[in-house]
């Protein structure tokens, strides 16, 4: 429909400014359109494509500059296997940044998690099913730790997170002793918890690991949990009008406990991953974890708002973190390019949404 | 002025009272290290309280959060000078940040011996005990020289180094094994400005295991031919391993580390590692603490080893593959004098 039909005495005087501009990019005549209109009506439409725009983008531009060692499926099985925690942590920050929460904790907690299962497992000798599960109910408790503080005490997240960060960073130091598990000792004694790590083969070549499955487990999970059910909803209202949620009789306080939770317990399966591609268990692992998870959700195109945002976008996030830092390297540029790299992405995915969402406005 | 005239007083009485320097059971001595979470740290605070305990003086010991952690150790020197203690030892996480930090205490009087990471310039501590990074690089490259014989001038050779700002304990080591394998180092203080066709690149480890890993997978990917990896520490090796068993290249590709820690010893009894150049914290420690107390009763510095501008407390090369002409300990000796 055009502005004339909506106003069939014309345009009102303050309107007249814009007569033009807004109507052309609005408008759905498919012939007088620039690739550049239809890709920003395309963005308005779906703006969570950007992320894989931008993994487009940086693939075409480090396949041609650097060539078939980095394009080939061997190399982005690497990529894939090199984000794979990441990605399994971003997965729950996502579910905290939708509350418009944040988690600082997320690297603290899935070493801790990993610390426990191995030392239960091997040190103390206990059955590697329960020393896992111990392991994984670590992560449960470290998160709900989180939930109730900022649930019942009403702290800010970011506050509160914080200050879990340090406790379950120096609970883990005490714990471990600082003392890295061997990979020997896992390999004899607790195959499981390295299971993460086995190859899967094509074509001949190991080109993935199971921690990939698990994290498009973990992913596919809580994409479904989100979009397809009641409490998912709860969680996205919760994050875009916690008011608005509990007047509309949303219990929000559980379903925030429940988020911190949850994320606490993915990030324990996330040190399930860890373990196995490190192959041992180092307390000293990650220690920019918590940060590069954030980092994923960020370039995947959630919003720090809340509310607005997607698991899949995460995933895509970590990807192109990995695939930049891979492109660098195999270029042959200094490893602080890929730090300057990650920092320019970051603003960049924030900035695109941005300026969508002023032009959509 | 009453105020003034107090304060000078005081500082007499302080400077009388260091001149007199008789050490009594209260003194305090201080162990500044870079994290609580590295076992060679944690051996280190362990020689120093078992020194400490013997010579009967009272030993404070402070870390800061991660590695290169300037602020804490600032925090911590300025805790000791309020204290009054009479000196400590430091492993400074940045070399030239704290020097300030590090003249305001020898200013007040305290006596300061740095080990392990040398301060950027040297001689602004009092001595510098400290493993010769760069004699224990040197040693892994001449032995990875010497074990490939004729194949070391066709070598493709991966870096596993620290990190992106090079602090001086990585470009030692580094710009070391270089030089003791034969490869035009160019300048000394950093890498990646050789042109030696046999490098195929370096990348960085955070000295850790998850850090080794990645940076061997980077690596094989651009070069899948390497059958040499020079690597800074021994868990960084054990990630860089990890990478190579998932890439079934165990069998052709030498690891040579550097450190001496107790997994990384068992790692080259295993095979894993061809050889490591072990070093000794826990003596460091003791051996520094001796010093300061030795300072505070007869006012006696400690004197460097002849030709190095510091006191050499030693790297010796751990293999059981002894090559002519490189001074080695066998595996189980150095499984006898390992740390952490």
């Amino acid at each position: 429909m055009s502005d004339q039909q909506r106003h069939p005495t014309g345009p009102a005087e303050f309107e007249k400014g814009i007569a033009n501009a807004a109507v052309d990019v609005a408008s759905f005549e498919e012939d007088a359109k620039s690739p550049l209109d239809r890709l920003q009506h395309f963005l308005h439409s779906y703006p969570t494509s950007i992320p894989f725009i931008v993994l487009l983008i940086g693939f075409a531009a480090f396949s041609l500059y650097v060539g078939p060692r980095f394009y080939s499926p061997f190399n982005l099985g690497l990529v894939v296997q090199q984000v794979t925690v990441i990605a399994i942590l971003g997965v729950a920050q996502t579910l905290v940044i939708l509350t418009a929460g944040i988690d600082l904790s997320v690297g603290a907690i899935m070493i801790l998690s990993h610390v426990v299962m191995g030392k239960l497992a091997i040190d103390a000798g206990l059955p590697v099913p329960i020393a896992f599960t111990l392991g994984l109910l670590t992560g449960l408790v470290c998160g709900a730790v989180n939930g109730a503080l900022i649930t019942f005490l009403e702290l800010p997240p970011f506050i509160a997170t914080l200050g879990t960060w340090n406790v379950f960073a120096a609970l883990n130091l005490w714990y471990s002793n600082s003392q890295t598990i061997r990979p020997d000792d896992l390999e004899t004694k607790a195959p499981f918890l390295r299971m993460m790590g086995w190859p899967l083969s094509f074509g001949g070549r190991d080109i993935l690991t199971l921690g990939a499955v698990l994290m498009i487990a973990v992913a596919i999970v809580i994409w479904y949990v989100l979009n397809r059910t009641a409490f998912g909803r709860h969680i996205l209202a919760t994050g875009d009008d916690a008011e608005a949620a509990r007047l509309a009789g949303i219990r929000t306080k559980a379903a925030l406990f429940a988020v911190y939770t949850i994320c606490g317990l993915i990030c324990a399966v996330a040190g399930w991953a860890l373990i196995g591609r490190v192959g041992a268990v180092s307390p000293n692992s990650s220690q920019t974890a918590n940060l590069d998870s954030i980092t994923a959700v960020v370039i995947g195109g959630t919003s720090l708002f809340g509310g607005r945002g997607s698991i899949v976008g995460t995933l895509v996030g970590a990807v192109i973190v990995g695939l930049f830092s891979s492109g660098i390297k195999l270029a042959g540029l200094d490893v602080l390019w890929q730090v300057f790299a990650v920092g320019c992405l970051i603003i960049v995915a924030v900035a695109i949404d941005q300026w969508i969402r002023k032009v959509s406005a | 002025m009453v105020g003034k005239t107090i304060k000078t007083l005081l500082a007499g009485a302080a400077a009388l009272a260091l001149m007199a320097g008789s050490a009594s059971a209260a003194d305090i001595i201080g162990l500044i290290t870079k994290t609580n979470n590295n076992p060679y740290f944690v051996k280190m605070k362990e020689g120093a309280e078992a020194k400490a305990k013997e010579l009967g003086v009272t030993l404070q010991s402070f870390a800061g959060k991660f590695d290169g952690d300037n602020d804490s150790q600032v925090d911590a020197i300025e805790s000791l000078i309020a204290a009054g203690a009479k000196g400590f030892m430091i492993v400074p996480s940045d070399s030239s940040a704290i020097v300030p930090a590090v003249k305001k205490a020898r200013d007040n009087g305290l006596f300061v011996i740095v080990l392990d990471t040398p301060l950027d310039p040297i001689d602004a501590a009092d001595a510098t005990f400290a493993t010769d990074n760069f004699k224990a690089g040197e040693l892994i490259g001449q032995w990875a020289n010497k074990t490939m014989g004729d194949k070391a001038k066709d070598a493709r050779i991966a870096f596993l180094d620290l990190a992106a700002n090079q602090p001086t304990v990585d470009y030692l080591r580094d710009q070391g094994f270089m030089k003791g394998f034969g490869i035009d180092i160019k300048d000394p203080k950093h890498y990646g400005d050789e042109d030696d066709k046999r490098i195929v690149g370096h990348d960085v480890t955070a000295g850790a295991e998850e850090g080794g890993r990645t940076a061997m997978e980077n690596l094989l990917q651009k070069d899948p031919s390497i059958n040499l990896v020079y690597t800074i520490n021994e868990p960084s090796a054990a990630g860089g391993y990890e990478a190579l068993k998932a890439a079934g290249k165990t069998k052709d590709v030498l690891v040579v580390s550097i450190d001496g820690g107790c997994p990384g010893v068992t790692n080259v009894k295993d095979g894993k590692i061809g050889a490591t150049s072990q070093q000794y914290p826990l003596l460091m420690a003791s051996m520094g603490l001796e010093a300061i107390e030795t300072f505070i009763k007869t006012g006696k510095k400690p004197a460097n080893t002849p030709g190095l501008n510091f006191f050499d407390t030693g790297a010796v090369l751990v293999t059981d593959k002894p090559v002519e002409g490189v001074p080695s300990i066998s595996v189980d000796e150095g499984l006898k004098k390992c740390w952490g």
